[in-house]
């Protein structure tokens, strides 16, 4: 067991009496380092190599209840970091002591030459030297000896394996020099103790640099737990009182002030203000809440005060999924990384095969020193060796391109979604909440009269109809601040349009159909209706006491950046259908203004799903962007589903990518986000695998005929402990990527 | 002499091959219940077969010693599952329905290996 820290929560605490009793009944617990608890807090904490079921009995035998407590996901960041921080300067110390020893040694035979042991002041000088290189060993590289130990025992081989296999090789073969030259030829008594040293210093200096640059690949994980508040201000009574957000509860009423984090989600009871939500969703315009709307924890409130209500909590919270989602996705593989994984899974044993392999060979057809030279070519092999290279090329891609996802509001369910989208060719869209705002709206009112006055009296009769198009009409006269009157003798006729009478007039409001049915004469408004269906709007007429008075156009308006993000998917090589339930007219009417060349109309949810089904028969690699609810077997039948719906729960929890920002240059980020991962995982595939294919046949002595040398064991640990850093910090470029949206 | 040296080799040689991959198949440890913490602990889990029902989701418990990344997240790649390991503290990890088999798990490294026996 290590030292670690554990909090309990402690129930029946409530003096300074009981702190006393209860800190000494925990200090007397075995391997408890120090105890503290805290009154105001009711948590105890506790530092040491501990059982937490001890700590949790002693506590009840003194007479209080307690149990441990639950680690935010930000605690738990927080001392990962400072585990981090601790391992780092260990490793860094470790480095510093190895090297202090192994660089004046590594001077000396470059400078003097005099590495070998021909006389007995020689074997006693190489002997203490010989002593103080185990020393550092054991102290600096003692835990990749026991690693490799244990490793062993469980017939496991990992890098420990061969940094012990490596530097303790050339430790030996030194002592055996140092204690029994005389076993050995005259060429062959060469000491290796200054390898040993600096092998073990630039591994150690390798990691810490490692742990360091890893630090940086999670920093969207930070980012999104930082948003998270700690304290939430909660009306109790009549009073405002600030608590702990965790001890927030459903229902309870909480107030947030100007300029501070909206602490759980919850629906605004009173007051308005606007929102900033740019780090959960993308969108850089702050949105205005009032009386209604939805708040998502982790928001900014800029400038008013907002009372709402928690209606989510904790790990339900919008924040909290994301952040769940962004790190299990962290952790997901890739299918390219297979390989990798399987060339792991063997790599140390088949390394180990390699360099007795090289050692026989030298032995058998190499040149004197023999014995000498088998042994710089087994350790060089051994050390520069590097599965790491391998095993975090691909981890440490996924990492940051997904956090750089979450950055820019694109939600990556997996590695394999990351992956599959980088391929695809075509790109389904749904066009109602997708390609348009999936709301409508009165776009054209056309009258030889008042045109407010139609408005009033058409939105009046439209009161009484339940019909989407009549919640646009009775909208745009209230955006007007136009009042409305009562509507007497309603009459819905299905399939025409609706009838009734308004401060004693007859109002009709529908199709042609309704007009020829009533007898009214709407002949020169039908120039008009064709020039507004050919622009995808649905065109009402509207009759007042038997005569034609106008028409009223509605329609869901397009996306003002549709256009551009079409565009923008275009040129990243994607062909661009459009589904839709609509009409045929105006679904092509959309797709002209937008530059959409493929239509499909008039489908039912399932023959969108065909539809994704039949481009995949012809080879397509095919990619569907809908609002996550009604296009869900669409979006379940292609390779990779994009939800636009500003991250829904049902989107987050069944999508591949859920795009928090409702607009298709999420699509396109996805897309440059998902192809420039990839890149970044081939490169440092490819880095680790030609490291790997080259170092290891030099290590052995390939370049011997042309250089006349062999590469030394201290060259072969600087670029092994480089390796890994290489690839983590190629990783870290991605940490640049910007969508193209952006750098236009 | 040369002889003997080549010989030495060539069994060493066999050693490895032998104990790393032909003795570990034919003689697998021992396998531990559900509930006990895997230690992550000098590049091996302890234990590293774990018995775990078939058809019931499972809840594995890890404590993770070792500080150095590698054994910072434990992937089960066939059930697309993994997850971060906390440095000293025991972290849970959530583990859906199987069907019988046995599944394999590692450090993302491949190093550290375990087993899940599902029956």
């Amino acid at each position: 067991m290590i030292e670690s820290k554990k909090v309990f929560t402690l129930h029946g605490a409530s003096c300074a009496s009981c702190v006393n009793k209860i800190e000494t009944a925990l200090n007397q617990v075995p391997g408890v380092i120090q105890a503290r608890v805290n009154l105001a807090e009711k948590i105890a904490s506790v530092n040491g190599r501990v059982d937490a079921d001890a700590c949790v009995l002693a506590i009840e035998q003194a007479g209080y209840g307690a149990e441990l407590a639950t680690v935010s996901d930000r605690e738990l960041r927080e001392q990962q970091r400072e585990a981090d921080q601790k391992h780092y300067r260990d490793l860094l110390w470790r480095a510093g002591l190895a090297l202090a020893l192994g660089l004046p040694l590594m001077a000396w035979g470059l400078i003097t030459g005099e590495m070998s042991v021909h006389a007995p002041a020689q074997q006693i000088a190489w002997g203490l030297v010989g002593l103080a290189t185990l020393a550092v060993l054991i102290y600096c590289g003692g835990h990749f000896f026991t690693g490799a130990w244990k490793a062993f025992r469980h017939h496991n081989a990992s890098m420990d394996t061969l940094i012990a296999l490596g530097t303790g090789t050339a430790w030996l073969f030194s002592m055996l020099v140092v204690v029994a030259p005389q076993l050995l030829p005259e060429m062959a008594r060469h000491v290796y103790f200054e390898a040993s040293a600096m092998i073990i210093g630039l591994i150690n200096l390798g990691q810490a640099l490692e742990v360091r640059a890893r630090g940086r690949t999670s920093a969207a994980v930070e980012k999104l737990l930082q948003l998270q508040d700690v304290s939430a201000r909660v009306l109790h009574n009549g009073e405002e009182v600030d608590v702990p957000v965790g001890e927030v509860q459903l229902g309870d009423r909480l107030r947030v002030r100007p300029g501070e984090k909206i602490p759980v989600d919850g629906t605004v009871l009173e007051g308005s203000s606007l929102v900033d939500e740019s780090m959960l969703t993308g969108e850089p315009v702050p949105v205005k809440k009032a009386q209604g709307d939805f708040l998502s924890a982790g928001t900014l409130n800029k400038n008013g005060s907002l009372l709402f209500t928690a209606e989510k909590v904790g790990s339900e919270t919008r924040l909290a999924q994301i952040i769940e989602m962004v790190k299990n996705a962290q952790n997901s593989r890739v299918p390219i990384a297979r390989l990798a994984d399987r060339i792991s899974a063997v790599f140390v044993p088949v390394v180990m095969v390699i360099a007795v392999l090289a050692a026989l060979v030298w032995f058998n057809w190499g040149p004197e020193p023999k014995v000498a030279h088998m042994l710089v070519v087994a350790t060089s092999v051994l050390i520069i060796a590097c599965p790491c290279a391998l095993g975090l090329a691909t981890p440490m891609s996924v990492m940051v391109g997904v956090g750089k996802g979450a950055e820019h509001g694109v939600l990556v369910r997996n590695g394999k979604a990351l992956q599959q989208a980088s391929k695809l060719t075509t790109l389904v869209v749904d066009k109602t909440g997708t390609l348009t705002e999936g709301a409508p709206k009165v776009t054209d009112l056309e009258t030889e009269g008042d045109k407010d006055e139609l408005l009033r009296l058409v939105a009046s009769l439209e009161q009484a109809s339940e019909h989407p198009l009549a919640e646009a009409i009775v909208d745009a006269a209230q955006e007007r601040g136009i009042r409305l009157s009562t509507v007497q003798h309603f009459e819905a006729i299905i399939a025409h349009g609706v009838r009734g009478e308004v401060d004693g007039h007859k109002l009709l409001l529908g199709n042609r159909k309704l007009m020829l049915r009533e007898n009214v004469d709407v002949d020169h408004w039908q120039a008009a209706v064709e020039a507004l269906a050919g622009k995808g709007r649905t065109a009402m007429y509207a009759a007042i006491d038997g005569k034609a008075a106008g028409l009223i156009a509605v329609a869901d308006p397009l996306r003002s950046d549709a256009r551009s993000a079409i565009q923008r998917l275009k040129n990243l090589g994607l062909e661009i259908q459009m589904l839709t339930g609509d009409n045929g007219a105006t679904a092509e009417a959309v797709a002209t203004q937008l530059g959409i060349d493929c239509v499909h109309a008039e489908l039912l949810p399932e023959d969108k799903e065909n539809i994704v089904a039949d481009l995949q028969a012809k080879g397509g690699h095919v990619g569907m962007a809908g609002d996550g609810i009604n296009d869900a077997p669409a979006l379940a039948r292609a390779e990779v589903g994009f939800a636009i719906g500003a991250g829904t729960d049902v989107a987050i929890e069944t999508a591949d990518v859920t795009l928090m920002r409702s607009s298709l240059h999420g699509v396109a980020d996805a897309i440059e986000l998902s192809r420039a991962t990839l890149r970044n995982i081939k490169q440092n595939l490819f880095g680790a695998f030609i490291y790997n294919i080259l170092g290891i046949p030099i290590a052995a002595g390939l370049l011997y005929p042309i250089t006349g040398s062999l590469l030394s064991p201290v060259i072969a640990g600087a670029a092994m402990a480089l390796s890994s850093v290489t690839v983590v910090s190629n990783a870290n470029r991605l940490r640049l990527f910007k969508p193209s949206e952006i750098n236009a | 002499m040369n002889l003997l040296i080549n010989l030495l080799g060539l069994a060493l040689i066999v050693g490895i091959v032998w104990w790393f991959w032909l003795s570990k198949r034919a003689a697998p440890a021992a396998v531990a219940p559900a509930a006990s913490v895997i230690m992550v602990k000098d590049g091996v889990y302890e234990p590293e077969r774990i018995q775990v029902p078939a058809h019931e989701e499972t809840t594995l418990h890890f404590l993770r010693e070792d500080p150095s990344p590698c054994a910072e997240y434990v992937v089960f790649a066939d059930l697309d599952v993994s997850a971060q390991l906390a440095v000293g503290e025991e972290t849970e990890v959530k583990l859906p329905a199987m069907e019988a088999g046995e599944y394999p798990f590692a450090c993302q490294m491949q190093m550290y290996r375990g087993t899940l026996v599902v029956a």
